[in-house]
Parts: structure tokens; C-alpha cells; sequence
């Protein structure tokens, strides 16, 4: 019994762990906007003088970029793990639109 | 230090080389072996154009005027390429699938193949596009004079600098562009050169960012400390500008014509998109990384008032280092080339397709069938269309000035483009989008970016007079180009974007809403919206007017005639014909305009077939006379499909029929042997005695008696049998009166156990229930005391249990009437009971007295009295039920 019970359950785990990786995927970039966004709300000059402290350059930079890699790695980890399954271009269709 | 002379000698070096692999991998791709030239690798390296000398240069001076402001034109494609499921997924199918030449084209072809859509749109882009090849001529011969500057006397004139530059671009996009001339057969010279310009820029920055990091400053950590004391050191952003500028920045990395060129048309294989969707922003962050520390080192070490734009070829002049100079001169002179080739080319496609070849078909009262080449004309149109936008780039940057900051005349560019998205987006994603939508969209946002961007970038006092910029256009304060509707203090490239992309798109929808789009229209809104449910393409041509001479003459003269004859061989070989020409089926139509379509533009391809076809175009009554086809054709398979069902039915009957018949005629022999028996039988015996009776001398009395009676008996049995077939015989010729009257069924049976019993030498147990059988009848008495006594006395004669028994049930059941016989001997065999009511049927041999007719007579009995008789089987013993109708029965009063 559990020989036929089992293989259809590990299939069914892994196109539903699928489906979210293609969920992850498509909302990585709603993630990007909002770390790149963030920066809005430090103190600018326009703030006035009551403001706090203005962010160094040094750190507005390495926070920038450092939400770029984290970015780019994970696309290329989504990307790698979703290659290996072909159906990823008919998956992705099969989802409602 | 570098002269002017040695760097046009390394750019010259530079160019030939890049000419040489764009040739090669031309040579390779024509002869099969051009795969590597298609890898993901390089489409990703060529969506590089989208970094250009602005990037090379301007992102520098960008960021030593507003800081880390600059990043915001890469944080934008960024977030598109990491999306690309959202958007760019779609867009690459639909380009594909409808072998969209360009943006014109992709518009076009959505909002009904209208060509006036396609010239707006081209119009657009060449004047978007302009000052950005412009900036592009601006910053390499910028970078010229930086190298010549200080060689005395050795100053470069900059207006003629920027002509050869110029020059030699257009000849190069010239050479390369128009080799072949079916877009989608692709660049690969061109995308192969590209993508080597892309390594050269990306290292060429790398190698100035990394010298200034670890060569001056000294390692990341004192970098970062330069960073923080320098005049950029503290965040300080313009938060509209941050969110406007990352929007900009994304609509017009889909929007771009020359992003749009490598994005889809170059596209092989859409799963390269997903690759590019992490190593494009890869490339991008890389190209960004070290902008920061060249703008704070250039501001630390140059004079002041020096251009910040030129810190990366200035940097390593001061410190001596020529050849890194060198090296990052080439990168910015490929950014500038790269980006122009890409531009001109895309441009010069949507030139040649949607402006000059309509007007040149037009022109030509014979339409498409003229004698003459037009694979040239289409050529020479992309060539006059290459030197005509590049020349116009030139008198923009003579015009401008050669003046203004690069990043300001890049995001002006943008701020046009940008203003195709609504168009494209809602074309994609809207199927209610409209021609007319769109048209108000792209005016309405095109007259914004003129008015509000465009012109004011020149400067007060130059087109628009000062007085329109304080006062407003005609003196109306709401009219004023950098606070639109009297709201004022908004930065003016925000103002731009904002308001050309918000009233952009409210035409567009507006607009969309309320006009009725043109059947050809809605069936292509359904193919883009759609795309992914069917890839299939829109209806096109009454196939059957063209002629595939025709269409031959004019495919050569689009195609060359090398190509079109393996075109149309292929489709007659697909279509099983033998010649060279095929018939001219709709879906050979449909996919020759796309392959013209490729060469020419959609709407070009379509007036081109529709002249040779003669349809104008799709009609409702067209895709009404198709669903009618269809729904005919549904109907007659169902039509089929019932009769089918009808014939198999018919001939399981007759099958059935067939059955009976055999077994019919079987018993019919049985019947003649038997009845031949039965005849012979008595004949023998009254012949023998009659004998007998004759020759014999001295018989006694008795004997006689004996003999005679004996010869009796034998010739009743004969009448009895005779009388048996004719009554069968009266009975189903219909030729039988009855005689009805009324009588108890109790006095009915009773009559007609006494006389089977009187026949019979067998006694047999009867039971009945005398109460139920109280009832009066009103049928022919007679002929049903005939089936009584006819199953009573087949009872009695066939039952083989040691104690015969015979129950006799009536039942009442609602509409009739039925008295069921029911014996305790052998149940009848299944296949035997379908035969036992059939003339002359016998069962086994168990008795040779009966002919075999006494159940046949019976059931026409019955039927005649508007009954029947059943034989219900048992497993114990048989029942015959005789039902009588209701009419028959009466309670008994």
C-alpha cells in the first residue's frame, strides 16, 4: 500500500514547493522596490534643521548595493532551482492570471 | 601624454577589430555554425546598450553633482529584469509571435495594423531618441579634447571632431544594419559586436574604479572615509526625484526603441530572459559600483570648475596613468557606439517600414505588383533613414550647444520614450485598449514632454521666450512649461514625467473607453492579451484571390528571390504539390505576411497582401461567415456521430433478427420431420389395420371391433392435429370472430381443470384460492378455457417432480388482470424460453405427442383477446402468466 502511496505525495510536495518558488519569484521585485524605496524616509536638508542626523554617503552607499546583491542572488538561486523543473514556462502559465 | 592622433589611431584599430568579429560571426552564422553567437550570455551582454557613454561618463558627473541620485537610472531596469515575469515575459512572447519589428511595429500591429499609429510612434522616437545620440556625439568628442587640451595648438575643433564621429557611425550601422534585410533574421554582426563592446566598457570602469579605489585612495576603508568627507558625503536626495527617476528609468528600459530592438527582436529563445533577469542587473551593479569613488576622488584631486563628466579619463591623466586613460577612453567610445548602432538601426527599421515604404507603395498607383526590386528600395529607405537620424542627432548636439550636463539631455530622451508604455502595457495587458486610446495617449503625452521637457532643456530665451516660461504659454498662468496647472515648486523633470505619464494615460483610457475598436482591432487585442493562451494567429486573407504567381512576384522582390523560392518550395512541399508554387491557403497567406512583415512592418505587409487578395481587411461578417463554418461543420460530425450510433443500433437488431431467423428456421425442419412423424404415424397404423381388416378371412367380431376402433382413434389424432394447424393458422391471418360474454373466472377454471384432467391418465395436485378468482370477465370464454386448459394440460404432461403440483394464483394489479400457473418441475433452459411461443417449438424429446403448437396457439389467443402470455422463470419450476386487460375484469358483485 504504501509503495503506490508514496511517490504521488514527494511529486505533489515538489510542484507545490515549485509553485512557490515561481510565487517568490514574481514578488522579488515588489521586495526590491520596497528596500529601494526605504531611502525616502531618511532626513533629508529639505527637513530643516530640526531634523536628525543625515546618513553618511559611505553608508547610503553599502546599503544600496548591498540590497542589489541580495537581490541579484536571490533571482539567480530562484532561477537555478526553477531551471531544473521544465515545465517552468507552462507552470508559470497555468497559473491564473 | 596621449596625442589626439595616437587615439584615433587606437580607435580606428578598435573599429576594424570590431568589424572583423561582426563579420566572422556573420560568416559563421550563414553557415550553421553560429549557435555560441545566440548564447544567453550574449543576449544578456547586449541589453548593455541601455548603458551608454551616459552611463560611461555622464553617471560620474551625475553623481559628483547630486550624489547617490545617479543609481536610480539602474535601480529601475534593475526591478524590470528581476520582474520579468510580470512584463517583459509577455512582451518577448508577443514580439515574438507577432515578429514585431520595433515599438511602431508592436503598436501597430496591436491597434488594428494601423499605420498611423505606426508613424506617430515613429515620429516620436526619432525626435525622443535624437538628443540622445546627440549625448552620445557630445561625450566622445568631449573625450577627444580632453586628451588634446593640453597640447598647444593642437586643439580639437569640436563641431568637425563630432562630424567624423558621426560619419564613421553611420557608416558602420550602414554596413552592418542593412546587410540582410529580414529584421527578424536578426543582427548577429551587429549583436556579436555588442556584446564585445559590453566586456570592453564594463572592464574599462572596472579597471578606472578599482585603480582609484586601491591606487589613490588606498583600500575600501580610507575610500569610505573620502567618501563621507567629501562634498557628497551626507544623504541628501530629492525624494520625488528618487521615486520619479527609478519609474523613468524602468518605463523607458521597456519603452527605449533600441532596448525594444535587443530585448525582443534579437531575442532566440525566451528562457535567455530568464538568465538576463539576474545577470543583467548583475552587469548594471557592476557598471554602478565604482561611480561614487571616481566622482568624490575626481572632486578631491581636480581643480575646481573642471567637468565632472570627464572624471573618468581626467582621473588617470592626472595621475599619469595614459594607458589606463587610454583603456577608459575605449570604454566611453564604445558605450557611444554601441548605443548609437543599436538606436539608428531600430529607428531606421521603423523609418523605412512605417513612413517611407506606405508612402512609397501609395506613390505607385500600381500598388505592390510593380515591376522593379523592392528588397532595394526597402534597403535604400534603411540606409537614407540611417544618415538622416544620425544627422540629426548631429545638428541637435551643434544646435544644444554641446553645452548641458549629459545626465539632463539623457533623462529628457527618456522622459519621450516613456511616453509609449500606456500604448504598449494597456495594448498587452487591456483588451479594451483602442486605436483612438492610444493616439490620445501618445499626442497627448508627446505634446506634454515638447512642451514641459523638450523645449525648456534649450534653455530660456531660446525657443520658448522667457515670457512663456514666468507667464505662461499665450499668458495664461496654467500654461507655464515647469508648473502646469499653477502648481508650482515641483523639480521640472518630475514635473515632466509626472504629468506627461498621468495625462498620457488618462487619455489613453479615456479615450479607450469610450470609442469601439475595428473587428481586426479587437481580434488582435485578443492575440496580445492572450498571447499565452494561443499562439495562434489572426484570420487574414479570402486565400482564393491570390494567385501564387502573384504573390511569388511580389515575396521576391521583399524577400529576394533565393529566399522566397525556399520559402514558397517548402510550403508546397508541406502542402504535398510537386512544382515550386503552392496553393495559396489561408494559413500560407497568414504566415507569408508575417514573414513580410518582418522585413517590411506589419502594416506594410498587410496592404501589400490585401492589394494581391484584394480583402481590405477583416470584416465582421468575414469572422461571422468563419464561426458559421464552424458551427455548420460541429453540427454535420454530430449529425454523423448520431447516424453512426443509428447504423450500429440497426445492425445489433438485425444481428438479433438474423439469430431468431436460424433458430426459426431450424425448428421449422425439426417441425417438418416431426409433423411427417406425427402424420405417418397414424397413416401406418390405419393402413395396417385397414389391411387387415381387408384381407383377413374369418375374422371375429371383436377383432373387427378392436381393428376399427384402433383406425378411429389414429384418424381423430389426425383431425386433432389438422385442426391444431389450421386454428394457429385462422389465428394469425386475424381471420378469427370472437364471441364475448360475460362469465365467473372461478366456474372458467374449474370447467377447464375437469376437461384437461379428463384427458390426462397423470393426476396432478391443483391448487387455487377460490376468493380471488370471485370475478366476472367479459371476453371470448372459449378461446381463454382454450390457454387454460392448454397450460394445465402442459403441466401435467411435462412436469417431471416425483409429486406434480400445480398452483393456480390470480392476482389483481391495478390496470389488469393476470392468472399465473405455476408447476414444481424443471425450469425451461434460458436459451429455449425466447422460442418456446414460436410454432412448432419443442423442448427436449421428452414426449412425442405434441406437435409443438399448443403455446403458439395460445399466445395468439391471447394477443387477440388484447392480452399476452409471459413465461416468468423461476428457480424452481415454471410459471405461465396470462395478464388480461382491464376491460375484461370485473369485480364480482
Amino acid at each position: 500500500m504504501s509503495e503506490h502511496g508514496l511517490p504521488p505525495v514527494f511529486l505533489e510536495r515538489r510542484s507545490y514547493r515549485r509553485r512557490r518558488m515561481m510565487d517568490a519569484l514574481r514578488l522579488l521585485p515588489i521586495l526590491g522596490l520596497f528596500l529601494w524605496m526605504l531611502p525616502l524616509f531618511w532626513p533629508t536638508a529639505a527637513d530643516g534643521p530640526g531634523a536628525p542626523d543625515k546618513m553618511a554617503m559611505s553608508t547610503a552607499v553599502t546599503y544600496v548595493f548591498a540590497v542589489w546583491l541580495t537581490l541579484i542572488g536571490s533571482a539567480l538561486a530562484l532561477w537555478s532551482f526553477l531551471r531544473s523543473s521544465p515545465e517552468m514556462g507552462e507552470d508559470a502559465n497555468a497559473e491564473p492570471r | 601624454m596621449a596625442s589626439v592622433n595616437l587615439l584615433v589611431g587606437v580607435s580606428l584599430i578598435y573599429v576594424t577589430f570590431l568589424f572583423a568579429i561582426a563579420f566572422f560571426a556573420e560568416r559563421a552564422a550563414a553557415k550553421g555554425r553560429g549557435a555560441w553567437l545566440r548564447s544567453p550570455l550574449v543576449y544578456t551582454l547586449s541589453l548593455s546598450i541601455y548603458c551608454t557613454a551616459w552611463t560611461f561618463y555622464g553617471a560620474v558627473g551625475y553623481a559628483a553633482r547630486s550624489g547617490m541620485e545617479f543609481v536610480t537610472i539602474y535601480l529601475g531596469p534593475s526591478l524590470v529584469m528581476i520582474g520579468w515575469w510580470w512584463a517583459l515575459r509577455k512582451l518577448v512572447r508577443v514580439g515574438r509571435v507577432q515578429r514585431a519589428t520595433s515599438v511602431a511595429d508592436l503598436i501597430s500591429s496591436r491597434y488594428g495594423k494601423s499605420n498611423l499609429l505606426a508613424i506617430v510612434v515613429t515620429v516620436m522616437a526619432v525626435i525622443g531618441v535624437t538628443p540622445y545620440i546627440a549625448l552620445q556625439l557630445q561625450s566622445v568628442t568631449l573625450s577627444l579634447s580632453i586628451f588634446s587640451a593640453p597640447d598647444a595648438g593642437g586643439e580639437v575643433d569640436q563641431a568637425i571632431a563630432a562630424f567624423w564621429v558621426a560619419f564613421g557611425l553611420a557608416i558602420f550601422t550602414v554596413l552592418f544594419g542593412t546587410r540582410n534585410l529580414n529584421a527578424n533574421e536578426r543582427h548577429d554582426g551587429v549583436v556579436i559586436a555588442i556584446a564585445v563592446e559590453a566586456v570592453v566598457k564594463l572592464i574599462a570602469l572596472l579597471a578606472v574604479g578599482i585603480f582609484v579605489v586601491w591606487g589613490i585612495a588606498g583600500g575600501i576603508a580610507p575610500m569610505m572615509e573620502r567618501i563621507d568627507a567629501s562634498p557628497i558625503g551626507e544623504w541628501d536626495m530629492d525624494r520625488s526625484r528618487w521615486v520619479a527617476l527609478t519609474a523613468l528609468s524602468a518605463a523607458a528600459f521597456l519603452a527605449l526603441p533600441r532596448m525594444f530592438q535587443v530585448m525582443v527582436v534579437e531575442n532566440e529563445d525566451e528562457r535567455h530572459l530568464q538568465i538576463a533577469s539576474w545577470a543583467f542587473p548583475l552587469y548594471l551593479m557592476l557598471m554602478s559600483l565604482f561611480v561614487v569613488p571616481i566622482a568624490v576622488i575626481g572632486l578631491d584631486l581636480m581643480p575646481a570648475g573642471s567637468n565632472p563628466d570627464l572624471f573618468v579619463l581626467t582621473v588617470p591623466l592626472a595621475e599619469g596613468q595614459v594607458g589606463l586613460a587610454t583603456l577608459s577612453f575605449l570604454g566611453g567610445f564604445s558605450s557611444a557606439t554601441s548605443m548609437v548602432i543599436v538606436a539608428t538601426l531600430a529607428l531606421s527599421t521603423m523609418v523605412s517600414n512605417h513612413v517611407v515604404m506606405p508612402v512609397w507603395l501609395s506613390a505607385r498607383a500600381e500598388g505592390a505588383q510593380v515591376s522593379g526590386d523592392v528588397r532595394n528600395v526597402v534597403i535604400m529607405a534603411r540606409r537614407a533613414s540611417i544618415l538622416m537620424i544620425i544627422g540629426l542627432g548631429y545638428f541637435y548636439y551643434r544646435f544644444s550647444g554641446g553645452g548641458a550636463a549629459l545626465a539632463a539631455i539623457g533623462l529628457i530622451s527618456f522622459v519621450g520614450v516613456a511616453q509609449f508604455l500606456p500604448a504598449m502595457f494597456g495594448g498587452i495587458f487591456w483588451r479594451g485598449a483602442t486605436r483612438w486610446g492610444a493616439l490620445a495617449g501618445l499626442v497627448v503625452g508627446f505634446a506634454i514632454w515638447v512642451f514641459c521637457s523638450l523645449l525648456p532643456s534649450f534653455g530660456p530665451g531660446v525657443v520658448l521666450s522667457v515670457g512663456i516660461f514666468e507667464n505662461g504659454l499665450l499668458g495664461i498662468g496654467w500654461l507655464r512649461p515647469q508648473a502646469l496647472f499653477g502648481i508650482e515648486g515641483i523639480d521640472p523633470t518630475v514635473h515632466a514625467v509626472a504629468w506627461s505619464l498621468v495625462l498620457n494615460t488618462t487619455a489613453f483610457i479615456a479615450v479607450s473607453l469610450v470609442t469601439f475598436p475595428g473587428p481586426l482591432e479587437r481580434l488582435q487585442g485578443a492575440q496580445f492579451v492572450n498571447v499565452f493562451d494561443h499562439s495562434t494567429q489572426a484570420r487574414g486573407w479570402e486565400a482564393a484571390r491570390a494567385t501564387s504567381e502573384d504573390l511569388m512576384v511580389m515575396t521576391q522582390r521583399i524577400l529576394g528571390a533565393d529566399e522566397a523560392q525556399t520559402l514558397f518550395r517548402a510550403e508546397a512541399k508541406r502542402q504535398g504539390l510537386d512544382g515550386s508554387l503552392p496553393e495559396p491557403t489561408q494559413g500560407f497567406l497568414q504566415n507569408l505576411e508575417r514573414e513580410l512583415a518582418a522585413s517590411v512592418g506589419a502594416a506594410t505587409a498587410h496592404a501589400m497582401i490585401s492589394q494581391l487578395v484584394g480583402g481590405a481587411s477583416v470584416s465582421v461578417q468575414d469572422l461571422m461567415a468563419v464561426a458559421d463554418e464552424s458551427a455548420q461543420i460541429l453540427e454535420y460530425s454530430n449529425q454523423l456521430e448520431a447516424k453512426s450510433h443509428e447504423l450500429t443500433r440497426t445492425a445489433g437488431k438485425l444481428r438479433e433478427a438474423n439469430q431468431k431467423l436460424t433458430a426459426l428456421s431450424v425448428q421449422k425442419d425439426a417441425f417438418l420431420s416431426q409433423i411427417s412423424h406425427e402424420l405417418r404415424t397414424p397413416m401406418t397404423s390405419i393402413r395396417s389395420f385397414s389391411e387387415i381388416l381387408r384381407d383377413t378371412e374369418g375374422m371375429g367380431q371383436v377383432e373387427k371391433t378392436r381393428y376399427a376402433s384402433i383406425i378411429h382413434g389414429e384418424a381423430i389424432r389426425l383431425t386433432r392435429l389438422l385442426d391444431d394447424l389450421l386454428d394457429l393458422s385462422v389465428l394469425e391471418n386475424g381471420q378469427v370472430s370472437l364471441r364475448y360474454e360475460a362469465g365467473r373466472l372461478s366456474d372458467l377454471l374449474e370447467q377447464s381443470i375437469v376437461t384437461a384432467q379428463a384427458a390426462s391418465t397423470r393426476s396432478m395436485d391443483i391448487r387455487r384460492r377460490h376468493v380471488n378468482e370471485a370475478l366476472v370477465l367479459t371476453t371470448d370464454l372459449d378461446r381463454l378455457g382454450q390457454v387454460f386448459i392448454n397450460l394445465i394440460t402442459n403441466a401435467q404432461k411435462y412436469c417431471d417432480a416425483d409429486d406434480p403440483e400445480l398452483v393456480i394464483s390470480v392476482q389483481q394489479d391495478g390496470d389488469e388482470l393476470s392468472v399465473a400457473f405455476r408447476d414444481n418441475g424443471t425450469p425451461i433452459p434460458d436459451a429455449a424460453r425466447s422460442v418456446i411461443f414460436e410454432k412448432f417449438a419443442r423442448i427436449g424429446d421428452q414426449d412425442g405427442s405434441g406437435a409443438g403448437l399448443g403455446l403458439a396457439i395460445c399466445r395468439e389467443i391471447m394477443a387477440r383477446l388484447g392480452g399476452d402470455i409471459t413465461h416468468v422463470p423461476a428457480a424452481q419450476g415454471n410459471t405461465f402468466v396470462v395478464h388480461l386487460p382491464r376491460r375484461a375484469a370485473l369485480a364480482a358483485q
